[in-house]
């Protein structure tokens, strides 16, 4: 039990990068380029980790502590995840909401790390992450609910466990609403389109981004790792949810949650394809249209 | 024991001014005496609370008095034993701060009279917290509410402080007209006002329907539940910072103890009660954050903060009482567990934060926000103890504030599990609300934090700010380690409050004990993933430190190439929540002036904004002033001879005397 947790934990931490990856080869797909090999994010975390540096005149230890606190309370919030079914190393009633918050706390450093340079960008840039997070927060909360009731549990392990079968076939519109509410609240939190771009060159349009233009060397990389990270962690809770299904042997369960999160990143590439970034004012709808939905789905569940 | 204790306590408390007042020729010795009075009280009080909590030895005692209806009876039960806690705790750290930040050897008389009305409110609040008849009750609550005004009114010439203090004493008599009214109709149902003749109460029909309408308003006001929060920002922003800490952090929950004792004396209160101050928190929460958020002014953005957190505890009080009504004891264990909790957890972190900002208030002579910043480089600790502050109050683990909100958090999911059709079950649609209040609530602290500590200075005087003195920083490092304690260890204090919910309730201890050895189990795994998570940064931080060094040279920041970046071109706090703020400008009305550039060569433009208080400036203030000036034009028309009024007086007695009589 304790080594499959365990496993579990590896696989969190080495496979995000890949997850990248694939998203990236999507969007060259779409776009007819050949597009980078699917490991570069490996090689660039590796590069920039044996970097030195840039450190702004103006910055305090804020800015040095930063990327350290994000990824750690990232892979904190790891601690949680039930990947594949599979019950998470911890386990308990309400742990999806420290599981909201340590996220909350990476988010709340690094905006503090960008404030602390003084520069005029990063201070937009954290102000509007800061913001669309806010939104975002219910949305996730409400989800997160619409599984608990319908599993009846409140662990995250639970969530995503084996009661989800039996869920799916008795609460499957609630549930659907909540997959699509999840789907929102994940592009948004990992910074994807159509709220943030992660390739934009323009620091005025940027979000995510520009919060971390001052980072470099290994700081960069804790931040790059984390947000991958971050987006492993939706993913999985994404696909879990939407092959609701019960397997028996482990391989079986394994394998097809490897598939679902290559169709997750797939999916996330295509939506990038296809979409342009909505225009700033638009964000809070979508996340306020993404909380209206989960509300719904709960509705149908409490009445 | 015990019972001299707390005698002791709220005698020692309440007189501690007494030596600043006979020792004004040695100014130092005064005040340093007065401290250790406050502190010594304080600590033989927590004692009793101490006792009363882990040890279950609680007190009843009485005395005659000769005061009609009144009796001196105080009673230390668990739930009061709870708000002892804060009510002594932080008036002796806020004595000690005070020691530095108002010293008597420089302000001389305003410093004696600060100390006086610091040591009768906090000495008064526990009499409250202590108070087992009515009459007994009111009284400590008039105290605290004059003793409140008079420290309002500390620098007492100021337009802003007189104005401030006025409403705090108006809204605060209007709250207590409504407890007397409460206290009357009940004191004449049971031919008594000992609190102990008050059990089981009912609560049914439209009658018990007033009477809690009746506390929603008394203990409303005090507390700062919108919409009667409207003096709060005032009074909490124009004190001294340490009279605003024990303001916003203690004096604020009196109105919760007094909401919880008071429906502890229902039987069976309706869920709808539950519902109602349920929402109210709610709303508190949301839209405390939101005009929090719209505030440039440090104190007042920290008191809106104290309407937001008040929202949080009502909505723990609320799930309690749900689950009263609908037997179910672990909504009633988490709701009170967590809002108790929140309670504790406030007055530790705003205190905390109010001295912080009291710090950066004597170095840099403002409050403004926007004339701040890069603090944390000439004042380290009083930034990183800020900072603690800033992360507690949004809830972010590992610290307190985290637990509490998690408490709530768990209580609202409890509600699921209401038979289905239960109206009641919509209360678990407070957790997501509480997940809106923290994201909300860490985007203000990142502003406040960013704005004020980081970056680099908007003005000469932030330039040139000095680190506080350490009587100053030492409280404040005190209410940083709790905060941290509590968040790491929050397993702890369940039992505590495991008594006071059972003790509020009128449930057997043993009726709880599932629910509170589960919440247990869960809040190791807290602890557990706390500890991961430090774990995780030490490690991460050894790594950085000694493994990947690279070179690190220092430069400008990174501004488009452009390589003489201004303090000005810095993001000020205001356009930082502008997105936010703008979303709630439907409840808000900001007034905006803004003079856009003109012209081919724009010479000057400017843009300023500021969010007034919705219901004062909006609401209340144009109404009561129109009300005045038809009360004005009434008295210009009115006989003003004295006999005229004397015989309005009998008639008025006449008529109310003929109708007792005649109709009743």
């Amino acid at each position: 039990m304790l080594l499959r947790a365990l496993f579990q934990i590896g696989l969190f931490l080495l496979l995000p990068p890949l997850l990248l990856g694939v998203v990236n080869r999507t969007k060259a797909l779409f776009a007819g380029r050949k597009g980078l090999p699917l490991l570069q994010a490996y090689y660039d975390l590796a590069r920039l980790l044996r970097k030195g540096a840039v450190y702004s005149r103006t910055t305090t230890w804020t800015f040095r502590a930063g990327p350290a606190i994000g990824l750690a309370s990232v892979a904190a919030a790891g601690l949680m995840l039930a990947v594949a079914g599979e019950p998470a190393l911890v386990s308990f009633a309400g742990d999806f909401v420290l599981f909201a918050y340590l996220l909350a706390l990476a988010r709340f450093f690094t905006a503090l790390a960008a404030l602390d340079t003084g520069s005029s960008f990063e201070g937009m840039g954290a102000a509007r992450e800061v913001s669309f997070a806010s939104m975002a927060e219910p949305a996730l909360f409400v989800s997160l609910i619409v599984l608990a009731r319908a599993t009846g549990t409140l662990s995250l392990s639970g969530m995503l466990g084996p009661g989800l079968a039996p869920a799916w076939s008795t609460a499957a519109p609630a549930l659907l609403l909540a997959a699509i509410s999840l789907y929102v609240v994940a592009l948004a939190e990992n910074a994807r389109i159509p709220v943030d771009d992660p390739n934009t060159h323009l620091e005025l349009t940027m979000i995510h981004e520009v919060m971390v233009l001052d980072h470099s060397g290994p700081d960069l990389a804790f931040i790059l790792y984390g947000a991958s990270l971050k987006l492993f962690l939706f993913g999985a809770i994404l696909v879990r949810v939407v092959l609701g299904l019960r397997f028996e042997s482990l391989l079986a369960a394994e394998a097809a949650f490897a598939a679902g999160m290559v169709g997750f990143a797939i999916l996330v590439g295509v939506t990038e394809s296809v979409m342009a970034r909505l225009r700033l004012a638009r964000v809070p709808q979508m996340l306020v249209g993404a909380s209206v939905l989960s509300v719904f789905a709960l509705v149908l569940l409490l009445r | 024991m015990t019972p001299a204790l707390a005698v002791l306590a709220i005698a020692l408390v309440t007189a501690s001014g007494l030596p600043g007042l006979l020792l004004q020729r040695r100014p130092a010795l005064g005040q340093a005496l007065s401290c250790a009075a406050l502190c010594a009280g304080s600590a033989l009080g927590l004692a009793a609370a101490a006792i009363a909590l882990f040890g279950g030895g609680g007190f009843a005692v009485s005395a005659p008095w000769h005061v009609p209806l009144g009796s001196l009876a105080l009673r230390l039960d668990p739930l009061s034993a709870l708000f002892l806690v804060p009510i002594l705790g932080v008036p002796a750290l806020g004595a000690v701060y005070g020691l530095s930040y108002f010293p008597q050897s420089r302000l001389g008389a305003r410093a004696v009279r600060l100390q006086l009305y610091y040591g009768l409110i906090t000495g008064s609040m526990a009499l409250v917290a202590l108070a087992d008849n009515a009459m007994l009750f009111l009284v400590g609550w008039e105290v605290m509410a004059v003793a409140g005004f008079l420290l309002v009114l500390t620098d007492h010439e100021k337009a802003e402080c007189q104005k401030a203090a006025f409403t705090y004493l108006a809204a605060s008599h209007a709250g207590t007209f409504a407890l007397f009214a409460f206290f009357c109709v009940v004191g004449s149902q049971r031919g008594s006002f000992d609190f102990a003749a008050w059990q089981g109460l009912s609560a049914a029909g439209r009658a018990g329907g007033w009477l809690y309408a009746l506390l929603l308003v008394g203990f409303g006001s005090k507390a700062g539940l919108m919409p009667l929060h409207f003096w709060l920002p005032g009074a909490h922003s124009a004190a001294p910072s340490h009279v605003s800490a024990l303001m916003s952090g203690v004096l604020l929950k009196t109105g919760i103890y007094g909401l919880l004792r008071t429906t502890g004396f229902f039987e069976a209160p309706p869920a709808s009660w539950g519902m109602a101050v349920l929402a109210l928190g709610a709303v508190s929460g949301v839209l405390g954050v939101g005009l929090a958020l719209a505030q440039h002014d440090l104190k007042r953005l920290l008191a809106y903060h104290s309407v937001e957190n008040i929202g949080i505890i009502a909505m723990g009080v609320g799930l309690a009482l749900v689950g009263r009504a609908r037997g179910e004891p672990a909504l009633v264990f988490l709701g009170f567990a967590g809002g108790a909790l929140h309670v504790v957890n406030h007055s530790l972190f705003k205190s905390l934060l109010f001295y912080g900002a009291g710090s950066v208030q004597h170095a840099c002579h403002t409050r403004d926000i926007e004339h701040l910043g890069g603090l944390a480089k000439a004042m380290r600790a009083t930034s990183f103890l800020f900072l603690v502050g800033a992360a507690a109050i949004s809830g972010l683990p590992p610290l307190n504030g985290f637990v509490s909100e998690w408490l709530v958090a768990l209580g609202a999911l409890r509600a699921m599990d209401l038979p289905r059709g239960d109206a009641a079950a919509f209360a678990v649609l407070a957790a997501p609300a509480l997940a809106l209040i923290g994201g909300l609530a860490s985007a203000c602290f990142a502003k406040v934090q960013g704005t004020v500590f980081l970056g680099s200075p908007r003005s000469e005087h932030a330039a040139h700010a000095r680190e506080s003195p350490r009587a100053m920083l030492v409280p404040m490092g005190i209410l940083a380690a709790a905060c941290a304690t509590i968040g790491l260890f929050p397993a702890l204090l369940l039992p505590a409050l495991r008594s006071a919910a059972a003790a509020w309730a009128g449930l057997p201890q043993a009726a709880l004990a599932a629910p509170a050895a589960r919440a247990a189990a869960s809040a190791w795994w807290v602890s557990i993933v706390a500890a991961a998570l430090l774990a995780g940064l030490a490690g991460l931080a050894l790594l950085r430190r000694r493994v990947l060094r690279g070179p690190t040279p220092a430069a400008e920041t990174w501004g488009c190439g452009f390589s003489a970046p201004t303090s000005r071109m810095q993001y000020t706090g205001s356009s930082f929540a502008e997105i936010l703020t703008g979303r709630l400008a439907w409840v808000f009305f900001p007034r905006i002036r803004f003079r856009p550039p003109q012209g081919l060569f724009p010479r000057t433009a400017s843009f300023t904004s500021e969010v007034p208080d919705t219901v004062l400036d909006l609401a209340l203030s144009p109404a009561l002033s129109f009300l005045a000036r038809i009360a004005l034009k009434v008295r210009a028309w009115y006989p003003t001879r004295i006999h005229f009024h004397a015989v309005l007086l009998l008639l008025g007695l006449v008529a109310i005397l003929s109708w007792r009589l005649l109709w009743w």
